[in-house]
């Protein structure tokens, strides 16, 4: 436990002293739901929401894609190929604690930016504060770790390091499009059909029924199913294919 | 006592075997160097010995443990200086000390290792502003401040200049003063004439050579070598002084001068070049 609390302490000090880290993965979505926002007044959509409370729900599900998948994949794999990930199994820290530390920090940095991403909604643009904070807290916690679990398993994938910030948002960023991170989803069918088999858009779609629906995390139980697969097969993936040296050299 | 001991280790990477059944020991408080050209063997049986890589066969022991086990107590007690590697460029020093210090249950004091390795006036400074030679020390720094009895230098001051090597050996001087055992393996001669107690030379996945560095240049010839009617003659000898006598004896009976001779005591280099003949160095 020692040993886990001063890997958390030092994830927390790395990341927010990382101007990139910090930059991209915490102040990006912030600045990109202003920007949004901005573009939305307080119209109503055809299905009877709030547009702007609408994309709230989009980003923190956007928030959580980017902290969790983007932010692990990119910091695993720059680790891996400077050394710093086989330097660290030399020392007494386990793997797990390792690990634990990472996904916990993880979860730390999107807690912090679902609460401003909140607070910035309810001050800039009057949206409402969730009326079932429970099972939107949960949600936020759940899907940064799916999402994280995700990263682990593409950083196994990904061969450099020059390359990871480019693979993540290749998949990231359409990923965001098609889920309705960023509002609307009214794509043509064979959009709609790719969708379907995203993560993303079954958290959207669970963040919705929370934020703007007021029902509870447990209505959609095929929507959590989902979310938690593809969040355990990217862990798996990784479990059986990480490696902790570099692959280039 | 043993700190490491090697049985008939071997390694394979596909079919090629990179590692030939090797056997040594390495006393405790010994320093102890893995010469070697590039390709020979030496990172990989280093890396077999700090863990990193299953051995195909043999017996490793290290500190008493199997460190193909990776157990937490072993590497409590190693710690490792890897040929390249880069540290959190935003953090400072101090922060990337006790980072690792951390990970131990005794750790040496941070303050105090960052003097010992010479980056006392570095202390609060960006790893991203550390020269070259700075980096190798923090690498050492951070394979120190978990107070380890083995420490394992892989090529520790490939690519740098004259100076920082020196100082560099002058830091792997001070851990023997630590009464640490070190492995260090390097493809420089020099280096391992004037920092290992004893050598292996490793050349194509075998031991060729074991030794004091001074028993190896001993076992080695002597070089006679002078100007006859203008034409250069070398006299490689195991006798130095009785092939002289002889020469010299022939050369005043028939009343003339050897041209330039001098007497050549081989080198390291000379016995390293003779061992890894045709091997790229």
């Amino acid at each position: 436990m020692r040993i886990f609390l001063h890997q958390l302490r030092s994830e927390q000090l790395i990341f927010w002293r990382n101007r990139e880290s910090a930059g991209f993965i915490f102040v990006f979505p912030l600045m990109l739901f202003l920007l949004l926002g901005s573009l939305y007044g307080d119209e109503t959509t055809d299905e009877g929401y709030v547009a702007i409370e609408l994309l709230l729900a989009g980003m923190l599900g956007y928030g959580a894609a980017n902290t969790g998948f983007a932010g692990m994949a990119i910091t695993l794999v720059i680790r891996r190929e400077y050394g710093i990930l086989k330097r660290i199994r030399s020392t007494p820290l386990p793997a797990f604690s390792y690990f634990a530390a990472a996904l916990a920090s993880t979860l730390l940095v999107f807690a912090l930016q679902a609460l401003v991403l909140l607070g910035l909604g309810r001050l800039l643009y009057g949206t409402s504060l969730p009326e079932r904070p429970l099972s939107l807290a949960f949600l936020v916690v759940f899907g940064a770790a799916a999402f994280a679990g995700m990263g682990i398993g593409t950083a196994s994938l990904i061969r450099s390091a020059e390359g990871s910030s480019a693979v993540v948002n290749f998949i990231l960023l359409p990923m965001a499009f098609l889920s309705g991170s960023f509002g609307g989803r009214d794509y043509p069918t064979v959009l709609e059909a790719i969708a379907n088999v995203l993560p993303l858009k079954y958290f959207v779609d669970l963040l919705r029924d929370v934020y703007l629906d007021h029902e509870s995390v447990w209505s959609n139980p095929g929507a959590l199913a989902v979310v938690a697969g593809w969040g355990l097969g990217g862990a798996l993936l990784g479990a059986r294919r990480f490696g902790w040296e570099p692959r280039e050299r | 006592m043993t700190a490491i001991s090697v049985r008939g280790l071997r390694k394979f990477y596909g079919p090629l075997e990179a590692v030939r059944g090797i056997d040594f020991e390495v006393a405790v408080g010994e320093v102890f160097g893995l010469l070697g050209p590039n390709g020979a063997g030496k990172t990989t049986t280093v890396e077999i010995l700090e863990g990193y890589r299953r051995r195909d066969g043999g017996e490793v022991e290290v500190l008493g443990f199997d460190p193909g086990k990776a157990e937490r107590g072993f590497r409590e007690r190693i710690g490792v200086v890897l040929q390249s590697s880069e540290l959190w460029p935003s953090l400072t020093v101090r922060e990337v000390h006790s980072i690792f210090a951390g990970y131990y249950r005794e750790p040496r004091d941070v303050d105090g290792t960052i003097d010992l390795v010479g980056l006392g006036h570095n202390r609060d400074a960006r790893v991203k502003t550390l020269s070259g030679g700075q980096k190798r020390r923090l690498d050492l720094g951070i394979a120190l401040v978990g107070d380890p009895e083995l420490i394992f230098l892989d090529e520790p001051t490939t690519g740098f200049d004259p100076t920082a090597r020196r100082n560099a050996w002058e830091l792997v001087r001070s851990l023997r003063g630590l009464g640490k055992t070190v492995l260090l393996t390097t493809h420089y001669l020099d280096e391992a004439q004037q920092l290992a107690d004893r050598v292996a030379v490793l050349v194509a996945g075998e031991i060729v050579k074991l030794g004091r560095p001074s028993e190896l240049i001993a076992s080695a010839k002597a070089e006679i070598r002078y100007r006859r009617d203008g034409e250069l003659v070398v006299l490689e000898t195991e006798e130095p002084t009785r092939a002289l006598h002889e020469l010299t004896a022939a050369a005043l009976a028939e009343g003339r001068e050897l041209e330039g001779i001098e007497v050549r005591r081989a080198t390291l280099e000379d016995v390293y070049l003779e061992l890894v003949d045709g091997e790229p160095v």
